[in-house]
């Protein structure tokens, strides 16, 4: 964290004196050339905080600072139009009135209108939209628009770039296609950029870093394979993909779970909520000696890989394996974990949390 | 909110202190000064002017004139909209436009064709023979008003008859109510909002009439401010009757707030609202046929039949070319600026309200409405009373008039710029905002060329409303100033049928544009929300 670009300390913003605050004391730092990715659900404050980033809202407390240069803070409020800022909405906000072109020269204001036109076309050809350039906004498809949006903030050559869900009005199909495109992009120019989504396959997959947020805050900030396999908290367990949760009591390195002993990633003592992925669990034929006893009661089959449900102490758990081995409903076997829990710090006491398998993610758009 | 912050959003906003000064400068502040003129009398004159029994005869006129006026658009209005929401009845469209078309015909002209159709002298005495009295005093001013005012409430009515959930009706219809119970059961009450809404712009309309009532020789409020005016000029009682018919139109705007307090309906369920299914009239088909047909003779057909006929007789005695072209250039020279002030007092105000609704910028947009809902003849004695103390220079000018129009028309401003600043999003200026562009260029940029159009709507509804505009013109004209409106009125009023009949086609003809474009309007309007969803 030598010298970052975009640095935002202890950022708040309320909408009114007496309510709550909507960001409450958000800091991150972003990188020279990242990819930063801010993923919460709808509600949990992470466009107020992109729009506070790009100067569109005048924060509450704390700062921002881009190359070391403050731009928010007590007393200070730098006009979005000085910030070298692009963004990009999430309707894409192309404006109507003008071609394809114009809206990607719009922000170009230096040398002749001349040049300003080519370095447009430049952009243009750069997403790949050559030959659009006296088109309509309205008459290109959702994928054409958001690459014109993409233009036209890169035109300007910004500092950084922000963009506000920038493929959820994508159809699913076109989504992942584009993602991978415009992360290429974005790589091939050294850019940085803050995005912020609700959808987490698409933040561990986009970005090179990312903070999970809720209610204003940040729970946890690293790389998606960090937040991912060692969630700090119950919140980032669930909402990064299902998970298991065990209600244990640890004596060190090692817990009593109702899967039976587990190794945990770090010592803690007492009543403890463990995470457990799926995908960490495996299932062996009850012949194996020792080992916690349970009863396939599901499965769901997905080509490549086998979900089980299975159920131990009344509780059900989820299991996912190769298929190497099939066990039918009613089968009993035994669940092996494979790697150490992970321990949760969790803003909820853990005995009002009950052991089993998380409950499938409620779909957000 | 902090002082810093505090001044940060007025610095933000600064846009509407501009309107807000205008209006609040032009409306209110000749209103108080008309109170304390009359507040600066002897308190024994004051109390013999306005107690006393003639107070309380001009209040039970003003008043049963407005209830009576209610009555009767409401007897027009329920059934047409009904017919034409709610029926199969072939034609409907027709009869819909039937029932738009009064908007074209002012109150004082309607008057004038009912006083130029009745009487010894009337149309029916010359062509038929037929001596019907001359229509005038309570029944003509209703009548004409009635005809006139009717359609504000029909196309309230008619939104609401499209917007009911067919399924409450169909579950009252299973609970075993027959389909006349469930009319009064159940559609008439969810009907409430749009009665307030179409009856509060009626009532306005009545109360701040007088064109027909003066015509009608009907003692009102207004008519006695008129009479007050041009016969025995007593300010102080003056004031004093326009203060009371402002106190009136207040109270009916509370009791409308009251009224309307909790009344908002909603269809409880989400997704799109199935269209009602529409009644087969069978024979009575041919009833509802007489009525629509009937009214529409009587709105549209019996004053433009007049009109036309007392075309005929001016025609012989030799066109009024010069007048006509004198009276359109006066009423074009007055009605343009206000419609481009009128525009741009609004374009801040709906600003405001479309981009930072709130509960205070909602009570500035209500700022807009103000001018619309003082009476104009009572508007218009402030404005000379003001004018004649404070500002002797501005009196009787072109510019007060001027003024006068663009706040009192500001109102019909205001809705087809808002409809446009929907069309621009908040997120175009934003985006303009971070490519470098400053507030006001990213407006200018961005926001302006997409509410253009909403704009020149805007500037056609006041120029169309101000060409036919009445009292306003009667008080604050400069000395020799003619508007087609003054002709048609005055000539009317000496009973001169012949002469006003130019005059008054001319106005029907800018009020039949005026129509259009709230049609148009209304279409464009339909295809955006359907191209939406």
């Amino acid at each position: 964290m030598s010298n970052p670009i975009l640095s935002v300390q202890d950022l708040t913003k309320r909408f009114s004196p007496d309510a709550p605050p909507v960001v409450h004391d958000v800091s991150f730092d972003v990188e020279d050339g990242e990819i930063f990715a801010i993923l919460g659900p709808s509600g949990c404050g992470k466009t107020t905080t992109l729009r506070c980033i790009a100067g569109f809202e005048r924060v509450s407390g704390g700062s921002v600072s881009l190359r070391g240069e403050r731009l928010s803070g007590p007393g200070v409020h730098v006009s979005p139009e000085r910030r070298k800022i692009g963004i990009v909405f999430q309707n894409y906000a192309l404006f109507p009135h003008l071609t394809v072109l114009d809206n990607v020269a719009f922000g170009l204001n230096e040398g002749t209108v001349a040049d300003q036109r080519d370095r447009a076309r430049e952009a243009l050809e750069m997403v790949g939209l050559g030959g659009f350039e006296d088109r309509q906004p309205q008459h290109l498809s959702g994928g054409q628009q958001q690459r014109v949006a993409l233009a036209r903030t890169l035109a300007p050559a910004p500092d950084l770039i922000l963009l506000d869900e920038p493929f959820s009005n994508l159809d699913a199909l076109l989504r992942q296609e584009t993602r991978q495109e415009v992360r290429e992009l974005l790589k091939s120019k050294g850019m940085s950029a803050v995005f912020v989504t609700h959808n987490q396959e698409e933040a561990l997959s986009f970005a090179d870093r990312l903070a999970v947020m809720r209610g204003g805050q940040i729970d946890q900030i690293g790389a998606p394979e960090d937040v991912y396999y060692r969630p700090r908290t119950l919140f980032v367990a669930q909402f990064l993909g299902r998970t298991n949760l065990l209600l244990s009591q640890a004596a060190g390195s090692e817990a009593d779970t109702p899967l039976g002993t587990v190794g945990l990633n770090r010592d803690a003592k007492g009543t403890v909520l463990v995470s457990m992925r799926p995908e960490h669990l495996a299932l062996e034929a009850p012949d194996a000696s020792g080992g916690t006893r349970a009863t396939v009661v599901g499965r769901s089959f997905k080509g490549h890989d086998i979900t089980y449900r299975v159920c131990c102490h009344g509780n059900e758990y989820l299991v996912h394996t190769d298929n190497r081995h099939l066990y039918e409903p009613g089968d009993t076997v035994v669940v092996r974990p494979l790697e150490p829990a992970v321990v949760l710090e969790s803003r909820s006491t853990p005995a009002e949390v009950p052991s089993g398998a998380t409950p499938e993610p409620e779909p957000e758009e | 909110m902090t002082i810093a912050e505090a001044l940060h959003t007025i610095r933000d906003r600064w846009y509407v202190a501009i309107p807000v000064a205008v209006v609040v400068g032009g409306v209110l502040i000749p209103l108080a000064y008309l109170l304390l003129r009359a507040l600066r009398a002897e308190p024994g004159t004051l109390w013999d002017l306005v107690v006393r029994w003639r107070t309380v005869r001009l209040l039970g006129n003003t008043v049963g004139l407005t209830v009576g006026v209610l009555v009767g658009t409401s007897l027009l209005a329920v059934p047409l909209a009904w017919l034409t929401t709610r029926t199969a009845l072939p034609g409907r469209q027709v009869l819909t436009l039937l029932g738009v078309l009064p908007l074209a015909v002012p109150g004082y002209v309607m008057a004038y064709a009912l006083l130029a159709t009745t009487g010894e002298y009337g149309t029916l005495a010359q062509t038929l023979g037929l001596v019907v009295p001359r229509l005038s005093g309570y029944t003509g001013a209703l009548i004409a008003l009635s005809l006139s005012t009717f359609p504000y409430l029909f196309l309230n009515l008619r939104t609401a008859f499209q917007g009911l959930d067919p399924a409450l009706e169909e579950s009252a219809q299973a609970l075993g109510h027959t389909r006349w119970q469930v009319f009064v059961q159940i559609v008439l009450p969810q009907l409430r909002p749009a009665f307030l809404a179409g009856g509060l712009l009626i009532a306005l309309h009545v109360l701040g009439d007088f064109g027909v009532v003066s015509l009608m020789r009907y003692d009102t409020f207004s008519y006695a401010l008129y009479i007050q005016y041009a016969a025995s000029y007593d300010r102080i009682y003056a004031a004093c009757l326009a203060l009371m018919l402002l106190i009136l139109t207040g109270a009916i705007l509370v009791l409308e707030a009251r009224l309307l307090r909790g009344l908002l309906y909603h269809r409880t369920e989400s997704g799109a609202a199935r269209s009602a299914t529409q009644h087969r009239l069978g024979s009575w088909r041919w009833a509802g046929y007489a009525f629509a047909l009937g009214v529409a003779g009587l709105s549209v057909v019996l004053p433009a039949g007049t009109v036309g006929y007392w075309m005929a007789d001016s025609a012989a005695m030799g066109m009024p070319w010069t007048g006509l072209g004198t009276a359109l250039w006066d009423s074009v020279r007055a009605s343009a600026p206000a419609a481009v002030l009128a525009a741009l007092l609004a374009l801040p105000v709906a600003y405001l309200g479309v981009r930072h609704g709130s509960s205070w910028t909602r009570g500035v947009e209500r700022i807009a409405y103000l001018g619309y809902a003082t009476p104009p003849l009572a508007f218009a004695l402030a404005l000379i009373v003001f004018s004649l103390g404070a500002v002797p220079f501005a009196y009787q000018t072109l510019g007060l008039l001027v003024m006068a129009y663009a706040l009192h028309f500001m109102a019909e401003a205001v809705g087809p710029v808002r409809s446009a600043l929907y069309q621009a999003p908040p997120h175009l200026e934003e985006a303009a905002r971070s490519l470098g562009r400053s507030p006001l260029g990213a407006f200018l940029s961005v926001t302006f060329p997409l509410v253009r159009r909403g704009l020149l709507v805007s500037m056609a509804f006041v120029f169309l409303s101000a060409m036919k505009e009445l009292p306003l013109t009667f008080l604050l004209a400069p000395v020799g100033f003619e508007t087609l409106a003054l002709n048609t009125w005055s000539y009317a009023e000496e009973a001169m049928f012949g002469q006003a009949a130019p005059y008054a086609l001319t106005i029907m003809f800018v009020s039949a544009l005026f129509v259009g474009v709230l049609l148009l309007r209304e279409r464009t309007g339909r295809r955006a929300a359907s191209a939406q969803t």
